[in-house]
């Protein structure tokens, strides 16, 4: 059912600074949905959060890895003697012995294996070769140097142009019948032959090859864990903050031939994750592995280096790409993609689509006929492709149909809101079914992109930008539409390793009517423990601050599959409020006990059961949850007590979307670009705490603007990774937002089939932002230069080169 | 996690005490001061000093802006902070160091970054080190008895992360002449706030009678050590303040720069940046200049 109720406490729809009225106005938590501080933040602003490096177990023993120096090269052998002789050092673990627990490989959600330690041959720099562990940290590190490998190394690609090559070495000789570097089949989605008419009969094609570059997540805390086999008991206690523990400890299950009920994983506060925290590393695998072998608790955490160098990288999609119209409209699209997944397919995605939903490529548009083709091929690099803050691979998707509709405005010198504008989706369409099969559930976007030029006052900006010109100023007006496909998702699309991707909730209302809801999902910072209390709160009338939100315990919380791809909500969220209405639905029970009527006779209003027609006579769920554990009175079929238990099973994706614009001046002398401006219209659907919602949008876009202005991991022609620090890999910081602030709006389209009509938000700004900005560089350099085309990310080097007509693509 | 290989601390308790300890060590020493380049270095395994000598305590002696007749001295430990700070230092040589430390890291790093440390370190990309040389500062070095020795900037750097300072040395000031009619300034670019330059010019102009007398321009991230572009200076002194001539000093900030081709940008960009923000930190330098 879908809710059309208006979210209490709304402010206007947009403003800039935020103000101090705005934060003002927050202190008293509503009953329900609006603007409510964050309950966890109280702990993380004091320092108190408790991450995986907080976790210190007596006798835990510490652990590092010896990495391969080399990006391609065969391993002759390893000696570990001399870090063996050691005094502090309790075990090295190399391939070899691995291959006694059956663990040396291990096989990944996108049905390929990936060696947990490099055995035969190292094939990418920075692999993991052997795991030290030793009785303190500085003694694990010290002894790196003493195991000695012998390489020879082979010649490396790094390029995924060229490693489809006759004469490319080979990287998987692991793998039976592999004979070139190709990684899966070519896959494909769309109707061809109508796509090649639609072409056939358009007036303008724009033609562009556009790089979505390799770059990483970044999480704050880098991964870690800690292990802790009980010899004594067989129980295997795993701290690891993860995305998804309930997956994870399937995993363990599986992989490793544990028995599931005897593996409990236990995640205290994440420091972040953004799809780096959702994949099974390695070095997981060797701190399980090491506590078995060492009889006593181990504890793993890379450090920045090896976070950027080796673990959960993102993009990294090369698309040869054509757009066409007719009559002044989008009419097909066609891409030509090349997914580099280095040296491992382990791309952390849970379709049945081998390039995840990257086929969501049409966008927003309304076209006559679409297709794309994905070849997936292996390169000397690390391992990964996963899904940074995005659906998987739709910020790729969206990064591409956003340039390209940019590309086409410029080859049909229009305007280009205006040929969105002509092209969108309209509201009557929806729901509507995309030429390569996604079926959107909602969506006014003609409403959202005119609220964005009217905060933007865009026409006085194109204004601004002609007089600006005339000086020899360079200033760029970038746009971007998106619509994102979030919450995964239903099972005919989607599953990991065969499980459904459903959620459960299990909600406890005490005897004194305070609550304690239990959930599958796992945050990382997005404010889950005010969210979903504020959805028990609307949907029970208790306050968001009497009810507890439980999570990161597998033996605490029901199974579901965890935190990304904007799933929460929409997952989760929606196994919320079933789990809620079934409570609420019990109360009633319970309550025409206490008021001697029938259920039937019984009328709700948020936080109390009363008798329609005698609004005076009536139970509040406080009064109705004593009642629950004390009457004596039950009737069959009743049980006591107020608690119910539910598993959402997602019937499709909710499609959040938004309009953004932004302003930037690039300088002439040095190509440095200036974000000045940043207006953001963000659907997605009822927003259940706004300030929430905005936070989230606020952080996306920041991370958007690092992926379009500076971050990149790339390699030299040896294949070393040249970005395996925070001197080389650059995080925006507040000083690279925009100048003006963030100009939020918002529209509210209800998700039709979601129980509170809510969508996912987490992800929405950092897929739309990076090709708004991206639009917006070479709209300025398009008007002063006519350069038509460069690709992110836009650091100044790579701008000046573009200004002056010779920018190279950056991998 | 990065962690250090195994070395020795101690502290110093007067600069004389630092350096018996330098002496007593033989070469295998390294003094700490704000940390902010040597930690890191250490904790990548890149610098393995067996021993490191903590200045810090001696904070007192070192930390010091002050004036001694025609001159300018700063103490070695003065941090980043405390020069951007100080209204004697924007007031006699205006806005130079200003401009540069607003620019030079983050506040967490100014607040502990010193100048000495900053001097030795001998990072070609150091926006502090761009300025002294531009100021033609000269440094302060003690050895063991007491003895001191005075060493002019083109002589202080000898190459990347190499100085003049001897294994039993340290610097314990940097001196400055002041001029009448100065003004300055530090124009950077870089990839990001807090970032280490991409490129960075400084420039000190001292102007008398619409005359350049004094000239001082430096550029760093375009070579081995900062780059001293003294042609430019000769072609600023004894000529009036105008674009044009600024234009033509960043031609030869262009030209005499040495660049490599590296994450920040390939060597073409930065002798082209060179150029640019040489003749914008002239100009600049020459309106503040004309003001004061
Ligand atoms: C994140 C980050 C960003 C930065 N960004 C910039 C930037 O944008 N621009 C910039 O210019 N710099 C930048 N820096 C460097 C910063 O300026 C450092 O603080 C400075 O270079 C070193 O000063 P320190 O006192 O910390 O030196 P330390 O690290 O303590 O020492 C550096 C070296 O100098 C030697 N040394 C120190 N004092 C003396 C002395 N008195 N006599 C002899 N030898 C001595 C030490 O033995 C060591 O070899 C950055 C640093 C960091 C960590």
């Amino acid at each position: 059912m879908a809710t059309t109720e208006t979210t209490p406490g709304r402010h206007p729809n947009w403003y800039g600074h935020a103000t101090g009225d705005k934060f003002g106005k927050v202190a008293d938590a509503p009953v329900g949905f609006g603007h409510m501080k964050r309950k966890e933040d109280a702990r993380f602003i004091r320092g108190l959060g408790d991450y995986m490096d907080d976790v210190r177990l007596p006798g835990m023993l510490h652990s590092a890895i010896v990495r391969s120096p080399y990006a391609h090269a065969r391993i002759n052998s390893i000696d570990t003697s001399a870090a063996l002789a050691h005094p502090k050092v309790a075990a090295v673990i190399i391939a070899k012995d691995l291959e006694t627990l059956g663990l040396a490989w291990m096989p990944t959600i996108s049905y390929d294996t990936q060696a947990v330690l490099a055995g035969d041959k190292a094939r990418f720099h920075l692999q993991e070769v052997a795991f030290v562990i030793a009785t303190d940290a500085y003694a694990a590190q010290d002894a790196l140097q003493l195991v000695d490998v012998d390489y020879e190394v082979l010649p490396a690609i790094v390029n995924c142009r060229k490693t489809l090559d006759p004469d490319a070495p080979l990287i998987r000789d692991d793998k039976v019948g592999q004979t070139d570097n190709l990684a899966s089949p070519l896959w494909e989605a769309g109707d061809k032959a109508n796509c090649d008419r639609v072409f056939a009969e358009a007036d303008v094609v724009a033609k562009r090859t556009i790089l979505d570059p390799r770059c990483h997540p970044c999480p704050m805390e880098t991964c870690g864990m800690v292990a802790d086999m009980n010899p004594a008991t067989g129980q295997l206690n795993i701290y690891n903050g993860n995305q998804a523990p309930h997956a994870h400890r399937t995993v363990y299950a599986q992989v490793a031939g544990l028995p599931e009920q005897n593996i409990r994983i236990l995640c205290n506060d994440i420091g972040g994750g953004f799809g780096n925290k959702v994949p099974v590393y390695p070095g997981y695998v060797c701190a399980i592995a090491g506590s078995i072998v060492a009889g006593a608790p181990v504890k793993w955490i890379e450090d920045r280096s090896e976070n950027l160098a080796s673990t959960g990288f993102a993009r990294d999609y090369l698309m040869y790409s054509e757009m066409c119209s007719k009559n002044g409209r989008i009419t097909g699209l066609r891409v030509d993609a090349i997914a580099d997944h280095g040296a491992f397919d382990s791309t952390a995605q849970a379709t049945k689509f081998p390039a995840g939903f990257f086929h969501i490529v049409t966008g927003s548009y309304d076209l006559d006929g679409a297709h794309c083709q994905v070849k997936a091929v292996y390169t000397n690099k690390a391992p990964g492709g996963v899904a940074y803050r995005c659906s998987f691979r739709i910020t790729e998707a969206v990064y591409l149909v956003e340039r390209m509709v940019d590309a086409l405005a410029m080859e049909m010198n229009v305007d280009p809101i205006e040929l969105r504008m002509r092209s969108f989706i309209r509201a009557d369409q929806f729901p509507y079914e995309t030429a390569t099969g996604w079926v959107y559930d909602s969506g006014d976007y003609h409403k959202a992109m005119k609220l964005a030029m009217e905060i933007a006052d865009y026409e006085g900006l194109r204004r601004e930008q002609q007089e600006k010109l005339a000086k020899g100023e360079m200033m760029g007006i970038g746009v971007s539409f998106f619509t994102e496909g979030v919450g995964a998702g239903p099972r005919r699309h989607m599953d990991i390793l065969g499980l459904a991707m459903n959620d459960g909730a299990e909600l406890r209302v005490h005897p004194s009517g305070k609550a304690v809801v239990s959930l599958s999902a796992q945050t990382q910072g997005q404010g889950h423990e005010t969210t979903f209390a504020q959805i028990v709160a609307e949907e029970l009338g208790i306050s968001p601050n009497e009810i507890m939100v439980r999570h990161g315990d597998t033996d605490k919380t029901p199974y579901g599959l965890g935190t990304y791809g904007s799933r929460s909500t929409p997952v989760s969220g929606g196994a919320v409020a079933v789990v809620s209405r079934k409570v609420r639905d019990k109360a009633r029970q319970f309550a025409a006990l206490m008021l001697e009527t029938r259920a039937e006779d019984l009328a709700w209003e948020k936080g109390r059961w009363f008798v329609k027609g005698d609004p005076e006579r009536g139970a509040t769920i406080e009064s109705i949850a004593e009642y629950a554990y004390s009457t004596s009175n039950l009737p069959e079929g009743l049980e006591g007590g107020l608690d119910a238990n539910a598993v959402y099973d997602p019937p499709n994706l909710t499609y959040p979307f938004g309009a953004y614009i932004s302003v930037v001046d690039v300088d002439p002398g040095t190509g440095k670009v200036h974000m000045r401006r940043f207006i953001a219209v963000d659907d997605c659907g009822v927003r259940i705490n706004p300030m929430i919602v905005e936070g989230q949008i606020h952080g996306g876009l920041v991370e958007g603007i690092g992926q379009a202005l500076m971050e990149i991991i790339s390699f030299d022609e040896q294949g070393n990774c040249m970005n395996a620090s925070f001197m080389d890999y650059l995080l925006p910081t507040a000083l690279e937002c925009p100048t003006e602030g963030f100009e939020l709006g918002e529209t509210v389209t209800p998700c039709p089939h979601h129980p509170i009509g809510a969508k996912g938000v987490g992800e929405s700004p950092c897929v739309g932002s990076p090709p708004c900005i991206a639009n917006a560089v070479i709209d300025a350099l398009y008007q002063a230069k006519g350069i038509r085309h460069m690709d992110i990310p836009c650091f100044p080097a790579r701008v000046w080169a573009a200004m002056n007509g010779n920018e190279q693509p950056p991998q | 996690m990065q962690t250090p290989a195994p070395c020795e601390y101690s502290r110093a308790t007067s600069v004389d005490d630092a350096i018996a300890q330098l002496q007593a060590l033989g070469g295998n020493a390294r003094i700490l001061a704000g940390g902010y380049s040597l930690i890191p270095m250490m904790k990548l395994r890149l610098a393995n000093p067996g021993h490191v000598i903590d200045i810090n305590p001696i904070e007192p002696e070192l930390n010091y802006i002050r004036q001694e007749g025609n001159e300018i001295r700063i103490g070695a430990l003065t941090r980043h902070v405390n020069m951007l700070e100080s209204d004697l230092l924007d007031r006699t040589f205006p806005h130079i160091f200003r401009d540069a430390e607003a620019v030079l890291a983050d506040p967490v790093v100014r607040n502990r970054g010193t100048m000495g440390g900053s001097l030795c370190q001998s990072d070609p990309a150091e926006d502090l080190s761009g300025v002294v040389v531009a100021l033609k500062g000269r440094a302060v070095l003690r050895g063991p008895g007491g003895a001191e020795r005075v060493v002019e900037m083109d002589e202080f750097h000898i190459g990347p992360y190499m100085t003049a300072v001897g294994p039993t040395e340290m610097l314990i000031e940097v001196r400055f002449d002041v001029h009448p009619g100065f003004g300055g300034a530090h124009e950077k670019v870089e990839r990001r706030a807090g970032d280490f330059a991409i490129v960075a010019a400084s420039a000190g102009l001292s102007i008398q009678g619409g005359v350049i007398r004094e000239a001082g321009v430096a550029c760093s991230a375009v070579g081995p050590t900062t780059m001293h572009i003294k042609r430019a200076e000769q072609a600023l002194v004894g000529k009036a303040p105008s674009e044009q001539l600024f234009q033509q000093a960043g031609q030869i900030a262009s030209a005499d720069c040495s660049p490599n081709s590296d994450g920040r940008g390939p060597a073409d960009y930065k002798r082209a940046v060179a150029g640019v923000l040489t003749q914008r930190a002239l100009s600049r330098a020459a309106a503040t200049a004309l003001r004061s």
